[in-house]
């Protein structure tokens, strides 16, 4: 019976893993299941935040503060995970932008941006 | 009365205090939250703001596109260029301490410039990616 | 935002989820990847897929092939997850690997760079190679942008209405 509230305790007191599990895989789901194309950069979009919430979760303590240094505060949060996270928030919005500006030319292209039917198109050709 | 009046006279009040803010978060992000490339977005989105609102050839006429081409690498040239400097003044690659008379004071117009140079790189790629996307249009 | 087939809706859901994010990370102590992320996810994003949207079709096509074998590699994905992250401490404690090497930053910024804020101070100035790569990567990106969509279309291409 111990056993069982020791691994209840577990399961919550790691309650951002959860979170973060199940934004990753609701993000792999529509990058794979839906064809159309803006919908699975969406999802990427979404898989890529779930991943800022992972790290920036594991740098949090929990009476800390956030790590600008004055005199107030003692204990503060871990400030190199923000760093990480800050360079691939960026570097995200740039594969977002040119996967748009791909999926406009594949538009232009082939007339449409849903997979099966692009993949129908060149099996024809 | 056309039909935008009301978002053409807020935009017109509020695009300066934006732009005010940009330049705000890029100095102050040695004191708070802020940075290079927080303000970098938030000057880019004012320029995208206004030619949402104002039509796509006032915003050319305002903010040139060949001006916006020529800032997105002339960021990163400023960037490198500090470590450059760094280089010649005798220590390893991107080292601050001798760019002023005091280690401190060299880490501080570092960071300055790498900051601004990070400004101008992010601010021009954003309203060019936005030139490019809208002037795309259907004919 | 898995089952709406109006891509208009999913912007907007995309959107506010952003602000959402925004929201947890200020509350993570995180403040300026809030406000990276609040201006960049739903600032420029929403922006440029909403420019997407005007270029090309607003409506989702009806999904041809079975859900099954993503759900069952999507449920896989996630056990295997969670057997990976359960290994690791729980959230909030002070003293755990992870931890190490943060109050060793903390202390230098000041006195070493004479800047407050740490993250700027590593950003800039410990981590100041990375930042540069960073910049290269967004550059990168405004030129393979403007490669591709900098001409106007060729005509009768495009949208078909």
């Amino acid at each position: 019976m111990s056993d069982l509230i020791a691994l209840v305790g577990d399961v919550v007191a790691h309650y951002n893993q959860w979170i973060t599990v199940f934004l990753m895989v609701s993000g792999l789901y529509i990058v794979i299941a839906r064809g159309n194309m803006v919908k699975k950069l969406v999802g990427l979009s979404l898989f890529q935040t779930s991943v800022y919430l992972l790290y920036i979760s594991a740098g949090k303590i929990l009476s800390g503060t956030a790590p600008i240094i004055d005199p107030h505060f003692t204990v503060y949060s871990h400030p190199l995970p923000h760093v990480l996270i800050l360079t691939a928030i960026v570097v995200g919005i740039a594969t977002l932008a040119v996967g748009l500006a791909l999926v406009v030319r594949i538009n232009e292209a082939y007339g449409t941006i849903e997979e099966d039917e692009i993949f129908k198109r060149d099996d024809d050709r | 009365m056309r039909l935008d009046v009301i978002l053409r006279v807020v935009t017109k009040l509020i695009l300066p205090f934006v732009l005010v803010f940009a330049i705000y978060v890029q100095f102050h992000g040695d004191y708070g939250p802020g940075g290079g490339f927080q303000a970098g977005v938030i000057a880019g989105a004012t320029i995208i703001l206004y030619a949402l609102i104002y039509g796509l050839a006032s915003a050319r006429r305002l903010v040139p596109a060949a001006l916006v081409e020529a800032m997105i690498p002339l960021g990163v040239l400023v960037y490198a260029g500090v470590g450059v400097v760094g280089w010649l003044t005798g220590a390893n690659f991107l080292d601050y301490s001798h760019l002023a008379h005091d280690p401190v004071h060299g880490q501080e117009w570092g960071v300055f410039l790498v900051e601004a140079g990070v400004f101008i790189t992010v601010s021009a790629t954003m309203v060019a990616i936005f030139y490019a996307f809208a002037g795309r249009g259907r004919r | 935002m898995v089952r709406v087939r109006n891509l208009f809706a999913v912007v907007v859901l995309s959107g506010i989820y952003s602000f959402l994010m925004a929201s947890v990370l200020l509350v993570l102590d995180a403040v300026d990847v809030a406000l990276t992320e609040a201006s960049v996810g739903a600032g420029v994003g929403t922006v440029l897929l909403l420019g997407t949207l005007y270029l090309t079709k607003t409506e989702e096509a009806r999904p041809v092939h079975s859900i099954l074998l993503p759900l069952f590699v999507a449920v896989g994905t996630a056990a295997v997850l969670i057997w990976g992250v359960s290994a690791t401490p729980p959230f909030g404690i002070a003293d755990t690997p992870v931890q190490l090497a943060g109050p060793d930053y903390i202390h230098r910024s000041l006195a070493e760079t004479g800047i407050a804020n740490v993250v700027s101070s590593v950003l800039a100035s410990y981590r100041g190679f990375d930042t540069l790569g960073e910049t290269t990567v967004i550059f990168t990106a405004g030129i393979a942008v403007l490669m591709l969509l900098k001409h106007a279309a060729p005509p009768g291409s495009g949208r078909k209405d």
